[in-house]
Order: structure tokens, then C-alpha cells, then sequence
């Protein structure tokens, strides 16, 4: 009896020390992004205050500000969207055919030294973004597509193919061999077998590799910051930085455009999450 | 008609291969050779004049270079064991919750789809020693009295540097560590209860073997993009101040794009090219030997 209640008293223990370490953990992890999204709804003012406030009011100013155009101090937050949004999508499309078909010809051919070719690939992906960023500007400005929507595309697309080649490479290889060679016998070239069976069956699992490329566009900075210089090219990362000046920084404004930035990441990311976890784990395991 | 017909698996390829040669091979050809002259942005005629290793030795006797290397180098490997440490408890944690697993995971995602430049932002302004979360929060419950200069000091500014980085990329390895618990075969750990292991040991010698693989995988994806910390030390501490925080890519950017000495830079990119791939290299061998251990190759 005794020793039945010690037992029950411990497993009641281990769960409340389970249970408040997960919270803890999970604090750790929600409250610097929910801290983001309740700061861009308070007055600057109350941000600043020593002693600080922490009983929040509410304010629209910041975004007011952000939306409001170029006028008083604010920053050209729309023009920032669309070129980022731009940028990412049209190098997202064009990644994920050409990362498509290398997937496609790593999962469904057997030739010479494949490993040495896909670790090869891989090992572009590696190289830091600031270390690319020196050589890339100064071609770049030779060819005169510094600063130009077109250059960074360029870029990006380059920069998401490996992956891409990985993720899509995984799903295609949980595709059985039969199903094309069953459509060929039926009459069908390989080309056509692909897009008539083999893509639909492998759909979702492009589409969260296409998500993938996507955010990494949309979140870049080491390159963009380099590549772009005005208005006219500037992703949303990039212009995060306008609202820093030499020693202030307008926290207020710069919450308002990060939230801004984050939520179109977040509703992709919850379309997805599950082929995600699939495909970057079948990708690996089963190479 | 003797056109010979290129292998179709090539030609699949060939699209990938073009454009990666045109964006990264070429320029990065560009920038080896210009590591060998003395190039300056300010001054174009100095491509041309060819000077050896004179920058790769210069780099190689500069004590500021060393000691940013050496930081990098120590800031990676604290940065990527705690990653594994805090993402496989995670991991674990998670994987024991009977109730709302799916919204945990989902939470968990949270900090991979977070820009860099924004983990960075976020941090600055959380550590802000006059304004910041953190300090507010010690100095209203009264456990310190002065605000600390948490992007200031040089211990403090790296910590903060790291917890950013561990905040933004634990995730990548407690989703994928969860992934392989999630598929991992009920059988052998019954037959291990039943043979009177205890939770330790079957941990030791079955989970663990079990999840080697998958965390391979996110080590290699890790290592794939290290260099995203120069956003996070750009935007936080910008390698400063003094260069307490100086990594290998903040000073890169600062010689090449500050200081327009492109020669000098390159050479510094190389070493950091070389770290990458070092780093990418090993875990994709890692990846396939422990790949081949349980099975899965072919």
C-alpha cells in the first residue's frame, strides 16, 4: 500500500515537472514574437517609458504611419510588399520547375557518381549569403541589373534549386515505379506519364517545396541588402533597416512592418506543415 | 545524322546546372581570382594587377581576422549542441503530450518561418537595454537594479547573439527529431520493457540509435545555412561595438562593402566558403553512414 502511493506520488510529479517545463518552453518560444505583435499596437510614448508601462493601451498609429505613405517619416511599406512579393514569387515558380525536373531525374534515373552530383549541388546552397553577396554585386553591376527585380530573381532562383532538387527528389521517390510504366504501356510518353500521374500524386509535396523556396525568398537579406539600393527593388527585409537611423530606432514602426512580414509566412506555414515534416524527412531517409 | 543524344537524366539536369553555374560557379571563380589582386571598388584598374597570396597572408597574420574566425568557429559549435540538446528534449517532451500535440507542433514551427533579419530585430529590441523586455522585467521585480548592457558587454552581447540563433533554429531539430519518434516501430521498445530495460537504457541503445538518422538531417540542414547569423549580428550588435562581436561574415561584409577592399574580402569569403563546406561535407557523410547502419540506403 505503502509503496503503491510513493509509485502514484512520483508519476504525479514527473507529469506537473513535464507539464511546467513544456510550459516553460513554449513561453520561450511564443513570447519575443507576441511581444512583436503588442508593441506594433502601442503609443511610441508608452514603448519609450522608464519606469515601463505594462499595462498596454491601444493604438493604430503605426500602421496609420506605415500605410500612410512616404509622408511623415514613414516608410514606403507598399512598395517594399510588392517587390518582395514579386521577387518571391517569380522565383519560386521558376526554382520549382528547374529543381522539379533535377528531382525527378535524381529519384527515377540510376547514372555515374549520382551522390558526388547531388552532394555537389547541395554544397552551392552552402555558401554564405555574404560571401556570394561580394562577387554577385560586382558582376551584377557590370551587367547593369543591380537594383532591378530581375537580378535578384536571378539570385534566389539560384539560391532555392538545391533544396528544392532535395525536396522534390524525396517525393517523387515515394511515387512506385509502376505507375508511370503502367501509363506507358497504356500509351503514354514519359513526358506525359509525368504530368498526368506522376505530378498529381506528387502535388502536395511540390507545393510545400514550392513554400519552402518561397519563404526563403521572402525572408532573405544578406544578398537583397547588397543587390537592391532603392525604392524600386527593396524587399521588406531590407526595409526594415529604414527604421533604424544613426542612434534611434523607431520600434513601433519597425513591429508594425515586422508583423506585417510575418503573417504571410505564418498562413503559408499552416497550409503546409505537414508535407513539410514529410518531405524533408523522406528526402534524407530514404536517399 | 551523328548527333549524339545527351543522357535524358542530364538534360533534366541541365537546367539546375545552368543556372547555379551562371549565379554562384562563375561568380565565385570571379571572386577567387580577385583574391589574388589587390581589387578596391573605388579603384577598378586594380583587378588587373596580380599579387599572389599577398591577401590570403595578410588575412592569415591579422589578428583581427583570427579572432573573428575563432569566434565564428566557437559560436558554431555552442550555437549547433544546444540546438541538439534543446530540439531532442523538445522533441521528447512533445512526443510524450497525449492532448493537443498538433497545436504544439504547430507552435513549434513558429520560429523556422521567422526572417533572420526579423529574429534579429526582435532580439535587439527584447535585450534593448533601455527599453527592452528583459531589462524592464529585472529591473521592475527588483533582481537588478541598473539596466544591463546586454548588446553592450562582450560576454552578454554573445549570449544574446546565441540565444537569438539557438530561439530561431531549435526548431528545425525538435520538428524532424519528432518526425523520427513519430515513426519509430513500436515493437523494440515492448520487447525492451519486457526484458527489464530501464527508461535510460532504452533511450540509450534504441530511441537514440533510432533517431540518429533524422537528426542528421537536420544537421545538415543547419549546416546548409550557418551563415544566416551574420543577419541576426548584422541587425543586433553589427559586430560591434569595437568588434566584441565580430563574426567571419560580419567583417567580411565590413572590408568589403565599407572598407570597398573586394580583394581582401573575397579571400576572408573563401575561408568562410571552406568552413561551410567542411561543415556541410561531414554531416552529409554522417548522414549516409548512419543511413546505411539502420538499412535505409539503396
Amino acid at each position: 500500500m505503502d509503496r503503491n502511493l510513493a509509485h502514484r506520488n512520483r508519476r504525479r510529479a514527473l507529469k506537473v515537472a513535464h507539464f511546467l517545463t513544456l510550459f516553460v518552453v513554449m513561453s520561450i518560444i511564443c513570447i519575443p514574437g507576441l511581444w512583436i505583435v503588442l508593441n506594433s499596437f502601442r503609443p511610441t510614448v508608452e514603448i519609450m517609458a522608464k519606469p515601463p508601462v505594462w499595462t498596454p493601451s491601444f493604438t493604430l498609429e503605426h500602421y496609420r504611419a506605415m500605410f500612410g505613405g512616404a509622408g511623415e517619416g514613414g516608410v514606403p511599406v507598399f512598395s517594399y510588399f510588392r517587390n518582395s512579393l514579386i521577387v518571391s514569387v517569380v522565383s519560386t515558380a521558376i526554382a520549382i520547375l528547374i529543381g522539379m525536373s533535377g528531382g525527378y531525374a535524381f529519384a527515377r534515373y540510376r547514372f555515374r557518381g549520382k551522390a558526388g552530383w547531388f552532394v555537389g549541388l547541395m554544397l552551392f546552397r552552402a555558401v554564405p549569403g555574404v560571401a556570394l553577396s561580394l562577387p554577385l554585386f560586382i558582376v551584377f553591376a557590370r551587367l547593369g541589373i543591380i537594383d532591378t527585380h530581375f537580378g535578384l530573381i536571378l539570385a534566389y532562383v539560384a539560391m532555392n534549386v538545391p533544396f528544392t532538387i532535395w525536396l522534390t527528389d524525396g517525393f517523387f521517390r515515394q511515387i512506385p515505379k509502376e505507375l508511370h510504366e503502367a501509363a506507358e504501356i497504356d500509351g503514354c510518353t514519359r513526358w506525359q506519364a509525368f504530368w498526368k500521374v506522376e505530378f498529381p500524386v506528387a502535388r502536395s509535396g511540390i507545393a510545400s517545396a514550392a513554400i519552402f523556396a518561397f519563404l526563403t525568398s521572402w525572408n532573405e537579406f544578406a544578398l537583397a541588402s547588397q543587390l537592391t539600393r532603392s525604392v524600386g527593388s527593396k524587399t521588406m527585409p531590407v526595409g526594415l533597416l529604414d527604421f533604424t537611423a544613426e542612434f534611434t530606432i523607431n520600434w513601433g514602426g519597425m513591429c508594425a512592418l515586422a508583423v506585417l512580414m510575418i503573417v504571410p509566412a505564418l498562413i503559408l506555414t499552416f497550409i503546409v506543415q505537414k508535407h513539410l515534416i514529410a518531405g524533408l524527412t523522406f528526402g534524407g531517409v530514404k536517399g | 545524322m551523328f548527333r549524339r543524344r545527351l543522357p535524358e537524366w542530364f538534360v533534366l539536369l541541365l537546367p539546375a546546372i545552368l543556372v547555379i553555374a551562371a549565379v554562384v560557379l562563375i561568380p565565385l571563380l570571379f571572386s577567387l581570382y580577385s583574391s589574388f589582386t589587390p581589387y578596391r571598388l573605388t579603384r577598378p584598374s586594380s583587378l588587373w594587377r596580380w599579387v599572389g597570396t599577398a591577401n590570403y597572408e595578410r588575412i592569415l597574420t591579422d589578428a583581427k581576422f583570427w579572432s573573428a574566425f575563432g569566434r565564428t568557429v566557437l559560436f558554431l559549435t555552442i550555437v549547433l549542441n544546444l540546438e541538439l540538446v534543446f530540439g531532442l528534449g523538445i522533441a521528447l517532451l512533445v512526443n510524450k503530450v497525449t492532448w493537443g500535440q498538433r497545436t504544439l507542433r504547430t507552435v513549434l514551427m513558429f520560429p523556422m518561418m521567422f526572417s533572420p533579419i526579423l529574429v534579429g530585430f526582435q532580439f535587439k529590441f527584447i535585450f534593448n537595454d533601455n527599453v527592452g523586455l528583459v531589462n524592464n522585467v529585472l529591473q521592475s521585480t527588483g533582481i537588478s537594479d541598473a539596466a544591463l548592457p546586454w548588446l553592450v558587454d562582450e560576454k552578454l552581447a554573445m549570449f544574446s547573439i546565441m540565444f537569438a540563433e539557438i530561439w530561431m533554429s531549435t526548431s528545425v531539430f525538435a520538428i524532424l527529431i519528432l518526425a523520427g519518434l513519430f515513426a519509430m516501430p513500436r515493437d523494440p521498445l515492448e520487447a525492451a520493457k519486457v526484458d527489464g530495460c530501464t527508461a535510460f537504457q532504452t533511450f540509450r541503445h534504441i530511441t537514440l540509435p533510432f533517431l540518429m538518422p533524422f537528426i542528421f538531417i537536420a544537421m545538415t540542414i543547419r549546416s546548409l545555412d550557418v551563415a544566416r547569423a551574420y543577419d541576426i549580428v548584422q541587425i543586433m550588435t553589427g559586430g560591434g561595438p569595437a568588434r566584441r562581436t565580430e563574426l567571419l561574415w560580419t567583417l567580411m561584409a565590413r572590408t568589403g562593402y565599407v572598407d570597398a577592399r573586394m580583394g581582401l574580402a573575397n579571400a576572408m569569403g573563401y575561408v568562410s566558403i571552406l568552413l561551410s563546406i567542411v561543415f556541410t561535407v561531414y554531416f552529409f557523410r554522417k548522414l549516409s553512414a548512419a543511413r546505411a547502419e539502420l538499412g535505409m540506403g539503396g
